[in-house]
C-alpha cells in the first residue's frame, strides 16, 4: 500500500481526506486506483495531474516506481512561461 | 491613387522605388526595397526597433513617409558591417551577449552608431538616455550599455 | 518491466565532473545573423503570390453577436477570402474549445479586441477597407473587469450554463476555478504568534511586452497539405492546434518557428494561426498576418491582476507560526490556473508546521491570459514578501536573518506537497546578506527591499537528434524555438559531451518534420530538458563510436571507453591502440557501418526547483512621488550555468520586467470596459534611462535531476522584484504599499493618506 496526499481541493472527491491508501507499485497504478476507489478523481486524472515522488515532479510518467514508504502527493497539472 | 516615384541611397546604393503617398519609409524598405533589418514593433515610434539614419539623423521609419526619402541617404542595419567585416559595435553586442531574442538589436545598433557620431565618448547616463527611444524586453538593458559603453572606448582608441 | 525506466528516473543523472566548455562564454551562434539584420523573424518572410490578412474586432466588452454578414466584404475588389467561427472545426476538449473560440468569437464577444472575422486581400489596405464593410450586429450586454467585481453575485455572467469543475457553493457562477494547498493546524499557529499581521494586496494585470507582434505566414494548397511560419515558443503547438482548429491531419501541416523576437509565455498559444491557415486554405494563397502593437495589447494574453489577503505569525524572535492567503485571481474571459500557481508559489520559500492557501480564478471581460514568466508566482509571492518585511519592520529584526531561520530547505515539507531535495534558497540568502549591497549606506528618501523568489521550473516531452558528420564536426537538431541563446547551451552541452571543442558543433531549431515531439518552449525548460536529451543523444552517439572502433581494433565493444573526444581501448587492451578521435571514425563511417548518429527521446522529469533573492535601493521623491532604483542585485540559483553570460541575461531581464510591474505597467479600462493604454506610449515598459546596471549573482547548487546539475533560469527572475521594490518604496516613503503598480499618484496618495 502507499500513502497518496491529495492537495486540499480534492478533499469533496474523497468524502474530507487528503491522504488515501491505495494499491500500487507504480506511478499508473497508483492512479488507476485512485479513480477506482473515488470515482469522482476519475475526471480529475484525467484532466490531467502530476505526481511528486520522493520530492520529485513527474508529469504522466506511468511507470516510476513507487516503493511502499515512500513520499507520494498527488498534484495539479503545471504550465510555465 | 497614383504612386511616387522616389530616387533615393541606402547604404550607399542608388536606389529607386514607387510608393504609395501614406507608405512608411519602413514599409518601403521591408516590402519594397526587401530591407527586412529594420523591424516594426509598435508603428508608433514608441520602441525605436525601426531606427534608421536619415542624412545622418537618427528616425523611426514608421514615422517618416517613404516619398520624403527623395534625394536623401538611408542608412539601416545592413550597411553597418563592411563586407565580412563587422562594426566595432556589432563585435561589441555579440562580446557582451548583449541581445537575448535580438528583434531590438538593429534598432539599438544604429541608434548607438548615431550616438557614437556626435559622441565619441558618452557618460553611462548619456548612453541611457540616448538609448531610452530604443526598447528591450529581454535583457533589462545592462549587457547593452556596457557593449556601447566599450564599442565607444574601443573607436576612440582606434 | 518497472526497472527498464529506472534510467529515466529523476534524482539518479547528476555527477560530478571537471567542465571543458560548459561554465566558458563562448559568442552565440545565431549572433550575427541578429547583429547583421539577417535574422528572419515572424513578420520578414514573404511568398510568392501572398495575400495580407486582418482581423476585425470586437468593440465592445461583452456582447451577444445576433449576426454577422460579410457579403459587403466579399464583394470588394481585391478580397480573396472571409472567415467566421463557421469556418472552423469544434473542438473535443473544452480547453482547445476555449483557444478556437479566443482566436475567433463564436456566439458572444467577450473582451474589448476580440476577433470576429478576418478578411485576405490583395493587401493590408484593401482588407482593412473590407474588415469596414463587414456588418455585425451585437446585443451589448453588462460587463465586468474587475477582479473583486467579478466575483459578486451581481456580475454579469459570462459564460452562461457553463460548469467549472471544484466550485465550492457560494461563489458566483464567473468562478472558473478553486483550489486549497497547505498542511498543518494554522489556527493553532496563530494561537503561538506573538504577532500577527494580516494585508489586503491588489496588482494590475501587465503584459509580457514582447517587441515583436504575433505574426505567421501560412500557406494551404487543394491537395490538403499546408505550411505555416510562425513566431512561437512551440511549433509543435501552432501545429496541432492548427490542424484541429481547421481540421486536418496533424502529418499533413507542416511548421517552421522563425526567430522569436521575445514569449516570454505570451507565445505558448495561438491567436493568428489557424486564422491564416483557414484563410489560405479558403483563397488557396499564402496569407500573412501581423498584429499592430494595439492588437497585441487588445487581443493577446496579458498576465492576471489579482486581490490578495495575506495572515502572518511571527514570535517575537522572528519565526514564523503560521501562513496564510487567499489568492483571487482575473485572467480573462476563460479558465485559466495561473491563481493555482499563485496559491502553490506563495508561501514555498518557508519552512512551515502551518500553512493554507486558497485560490480563485474569476472570469471577466478581458482577453484571454496568458502565460508570462512564472505564472502567478509573482504576485503571490508578492503579498507574502511584504507582509513578511512588515513584521520584520514591527519586530525591528533583520529581513535576510528573518527569511534565513524560516528558509526552506532539503527535507523541508514545501507549502505546495511534496518534501523539498537539494535546493539553494539558503546559500542564496547568505549570498545576499555577505554582499556589500547589503551593507552599504542609504541616503535621505531611500530605502532597502528584500524579498525571495521561487518557480517549480518545468521539463516535458522533448526530442533531440545530432549527426556526427565525416570532417568530424555535429550536427544538432532540437525542436524547441530560441528563445534567450538556447542554440549556444545546447551546442556547448553537445562539444563537452562529445569532447570536442563548442566551434565544431552547429544546433539549429528544425521544424515539426525534422524530429519527434516537442512541449513548448515555456516553463524554464529548455537548457534543461533539451540540454539532457542532447546529452543522452551524444551517448548513444558516443555507444556507436566506440563500437566502430573496438572493431577497427578487433576487440570487445566493452573495452573501450570515451576519453577527451576519442574511443580508447580500456583494461588489458588499454595502451594495445591510440586514441582513436571522433574525426578520425566520423572520416571512416561509410567503411564501419554507414552514418553515426545519436538521438534521443524522453518526457522529462526532474526539472529542479530555483530560488532567488533580490536587494534593491529605491528612493522616493516625497514631492513627485517618482521612484528611481538606485542600485539593483540579483542571487539566483542556477545549478550549473552553462553559459553564464545567458544566465545572467534572463536574471537581469526578468528583475527589470519585474521592476516594470511594480512601477508602471498596468492594464488600464475605462467604465466602458474598453482599454486604455494600448501602447507603448502609454503602458510604459522599462526604458534605458530608467534603470541602473542590474548585479547578477550566479550561485550553483547542483540539480540531482541533470547530469550536469542544470537548473532553469528563465522565470524566478521575474517573481521577486514586485515585492523588493515595494518594500524598499514602503520603507523610503515611510508607509506600507499595498496596490502595484506603484506608479506616483498611488505613491503621493499614499504619503498624504499616512500624514
Amino acid at each position: 500500500m502507499v500513502k497518496v496526499n491529495l492537495w486540499g481541493s480534492l478533499r469533496s472527491a474523497t468524502g474530507g481526506l487528503t491522504e488515501v491508501e491505495v494499491d500500487a507499485k507504480n506511478t499508473g497504478e497508483m492512479l488507476k486506483a485512485l479513480a477506482e476507489k473515488y470515482p469522482a478523481l476519475d475526471e480529475i486524472i484525467e484532466g490531467g495531474v502530476s505526481v511528486a515522488i520522493d520530492g520529485l515532479i513527474y508529469k504522466e510518467a506511468w511507470f516510476t516506481p513507487i516503493r511502499p514508504d515512500s513520499e507520494v502527493v498527488l498534484m495539479p497539472y503545471m504550465k510555465g512561461g | 491613387m497614383s504612386k511616387i516615384h522616389v530616387s533615393t541611397s541606402i547604404n550607399g546604393d542608388a536606389v529607386e522605388y514607387l510608393c504609395d503617398p501614406s507608405e512608411t519609409l519602413l514599409d518601403v524598405l521591408r516590402n519594397r526595397v526587401g530591407l527586412t533589418g529594420a523591424k516594426e514593433g509598435c508603428g508608433s515610434g514608441d520602441c525605436g526597433a525601426c531606427s534608421v539614419e536619415l542624412d545622418g539623423r537618427l528616425v523611426c521609419s514608421c514615422l517618416v513617409l517613404a516619398a520624403e526619402a527623395e534625394g536623401k541617404e538611408v542608412s539601416t542595419v545592413e550597411g553597418l558591417a563592411d563586407g565580412d567585416k563587422l562594426h566595432i559595435l556589432q563585435q561589441k553586442m555579440l562580446e557582451h551577449a548583449a541581445l537575448q531574442c535580438g528583434i531590438c538589436t538593429p534598432g539599438i545598433l544604429v541608434a548607438a552608431k548615431a550616438l557614437l557620431e556626435k559622441n565619441p565618448d558618452p557618460t553611462e547616463t548619456e548612453v541611457r538616455y540616448w538609448l531610452a527611444g530604443n526598447l528591450c524586453r529581454c535583457t533589462g538593458y545592462d549587457k547593452i550599455i556596457r557593449a556601447v559603453m566599450d564599442a565607444a572606448a574601443e573607436m576612440r582608441g582606434a | 518491466m518497472v526497472t527498464e525506466y529506472k534510467e529515466g528516473a529523476a534524482g539518479t543523472e547528476y555527477s560530478k565532473r571537471d567542465f571543458k566548455v560548459v561554465g566558458t562564454r563562448p559568442p552565440r551562434p545565431d549572433g550575427v545573423d541578429k547583429v547583421t539584420g539577417r535574422a528572419l523573424f515572424g513578420a520578414d518572410l514573404t511568398a510568392p503570390g501572398m495575400l495580407h490578412a486582418t482581423i476585425l474586432r470586437s468593440p465592445h466588452a461583452h456582447a451577444r453577436i445576433v449576426s454577422i454578414d460579410i457579403s459587403g466584404a466579399l464583394a470588394l475588389d481585391g478580397v480573396k477570402a472571409v472567415v467566421t467561427s463557421n469556418d472552423f472545426v469544434k473542438q473535443g476538449s473544452s480547453g482547445n474549445q476555449d483557444t478556437l473560440d479566443n482566436c475567433m468569437a463564436r456566439g458572444k464577444v467577450f473582451y474589448d479586441g476580440h476577433a470576429v472575422a478576418a478578411v485576405a486581400a490583395v493587401s493590408v489596405k484593401v482588407a482593412n477597407e473590407a474588415l469596414k464593410l463587414i456588418k455585425v450586429e451585437y446585443e451589448v450586454l453588462p460587463h465586468v473587469t474587475d477582479v473583486d467585481a467579478g466575483m459578486l453575485d451581481s456580475a454579469p455572467v459570462l459564460h452562461e450554463g457553463r460548469k467549472f469543475r471544484n466550485i465550492p457553493e457560494g461563489n458566483n457562477a464567473n468562478v472558473s476555478g478553486y483550489w486549497e494547498f497547505g498542511h498543518g493546524d494554522t489556527d493553532a499557529g496563530f494561537a503561538k504568534a506573538d504577532i500577527i499581521v494580516e494585508r489586503s494586496f491588489k496588482t494590475a494585470a501587465t503584459h509580457q511586452g514582447y517587441i515583436e507582434p504575433h505574426a505567421t505566414l501560412a500557406t494551404m494548397g487543394p491537395d490538403g497539405r499546408g505550411e505555416i511560419w510562425a513566431c512561437t515558443q512551440g511549433h509543435y503547438m501552432v501545429r496541432d492546434m492548427a490542424a484541429a482548429f481547421v481540421g486536418m491531419d496533424t502529418s499533413q501541416l507542416r511548421v517552421t518557428p522563425s526567430e522569436i523576437g521575445g514569449g516570454f509565455g505570451g507565445k505558448t498559444t495561438v491567436y493568428l494561426e489557424p486564422v491564416a491557415l483557414a484563410l489560405a486554405k479558403k483563397s488557396g494563397r499564402p496569407v500573412k498576418m501581423v498584429m499592430t502593437r494595439e492588437e497585441v495589447f487588445r487581443a493577446s494574453g496579458p498576465t492576471t491582476s489579482s486581490s490578495t489577503d495575506v495572515k502572518i505569525g511571527m514570535t517575537k524572535d522572528g519565526r514564523i507560526t503560521a501562513g496564510q492567503a487567499k489568492l483571487r485571481y482575473q485572467g480573462g474571459a476563460y479558465p485559466n490556473i495561473t491563481a493555482m500557481l499563485g496559491a502553490m508559489t506563495a508561501f514555498a520559500a518557508y519552512d512551515l508546521d502551518a500553512v493554507q492557501t486558497l485560490a480563485w480564478n474569476v472570469l471577466t471581460n478581458r482577453p484571454k491570459q496568458a502565460a508570462y514568466r512564472a505564472p502567478g508566482a509573482p504576485m503571490a509571492i508578492y503579498a507574502v514578501e511584504s507582509v513578511v518585511d512588515e513584521l520584520c519592520q514591527k519586530l525591528d529584526l533583520d529581513p535576510i536573518d528573518v527569511r534565513l531561520m524560516n528558509a526552506a530547505k532539503k527535507g523541508t515539507l514545501s507549502s505546495y506537497g511534496p518534501t523539498f531535495d537539494e535546493i539553494g534558497l539558503v546559500a542564496t540568502l547568505e549570498a545576499a546578506k555577505a554582499h556589500p549591497h547589503y551593507a552599504a549606506p542609504l541616503g535621505p528618501n531611500q530605502g532597502r527591499g528584500v524579498s525571495c523568489g521561487f518557480w517549480f521550473n518545468f521539463a516535458g516531452n522533448t526530442s533531440v537528434s545530432m549527426g556526427i558528420n565525416e570532417d568530424g564536426t555535429v550536427s544538432v537538431i532540437e525542436g524547441n524555438p530560441d528563445i534567450g541563446g538556447s542554440r549556444a547551451s545546447i551546442s556547448m552541452m553537445a562539444a563537452e559531451e562529445l569532447g570536442i571543442p563548442f566551434d565544431k558543433v552547429r544546433t539549429i531549431v528544425g521544424d515539426t518534420n525534422s524530429i519527434g515531439f516537442n512541449d513548448v518552449t515555456d516553463g524554464s525548460r529548455v537548457t534543461f530538458s533539451v540540454g539532457l536529451a542532447t546529452i543522452k543523444a551524444a551517448r548513444a552517439a558516443i555507444k556507436n563510436m566506440c563500437g566502430r572502433a573496438a572493431q577497427v581494433w578487433g576487440i570487445d565493444a566493452d573495452a573501450v571507453d570515451w576519453v577527451d573526444g576519442a574511443a580508447v581501448p580500456m583494461g588489458h587492451n588499454a595502451g594495445e591502440f591510440p586514441p582513436m578521435t571522433l574525426a578520425e571514425i566520423a572520416k571512416d563511417s561509410a567503411k564501419t557501418g554507414g552514418p553515426i548518429a545519436g538521438h534521443h527521446e524522453v518526457n522529462a522529469d526532474g526539472a529542479g526547483v530555483s530560488f532567488g533573492v533580490h536587494l534593491v535601493d529605491v528612493e522616493v521623491d516625497p514631492e513627485t512621488g517618482f521612484t528611481e532604483i538606485k542600485r539593483y542585485t540579483v542571487f539566483q540559483d542556477a545549478g550549473k550555468a552553462i553559459h553564464p553570460d545567458y544566465v545572467e541575461g534572463q536574471m537581469q531581464g526578468g528583475a527589470v520586467q519585474g521592476i516594470g510591474w511594480a512601477l508602471n505597467e498596468e492594464y488600464i479600462y475605462g467604465e466602458d470596459g474598453k482599454l486604455q493604454n494600448a501602447g507603448f506610449l502609454d503602458y510604459r515598459i522599462p526604458v534605458a534611462s530608467d534603470l541602473p546596471m542590474i548585479d547578477a549573482v550566479i550561485l550553483e547548487i547542483p540539480n540531482p535531476g541533470h547530469p550536469y546539475g542544470v537548473r532553469g533560469v528563465g522565470e524566478t527572475g521575474i517573481v521577486p522584484p514586485l515585492a523588493a521594490v515595494a518594500n524598499g518604496v514602503s520603507h523610503a516613503a515611510g508607509v506600507r504599499m499595498t496596490e502595484l503598480p506603484m506608479s506616483p499618484p498611488r505613491i503621493l496618495a499614499a504619503i498624504d493618506g499616512a500624514k
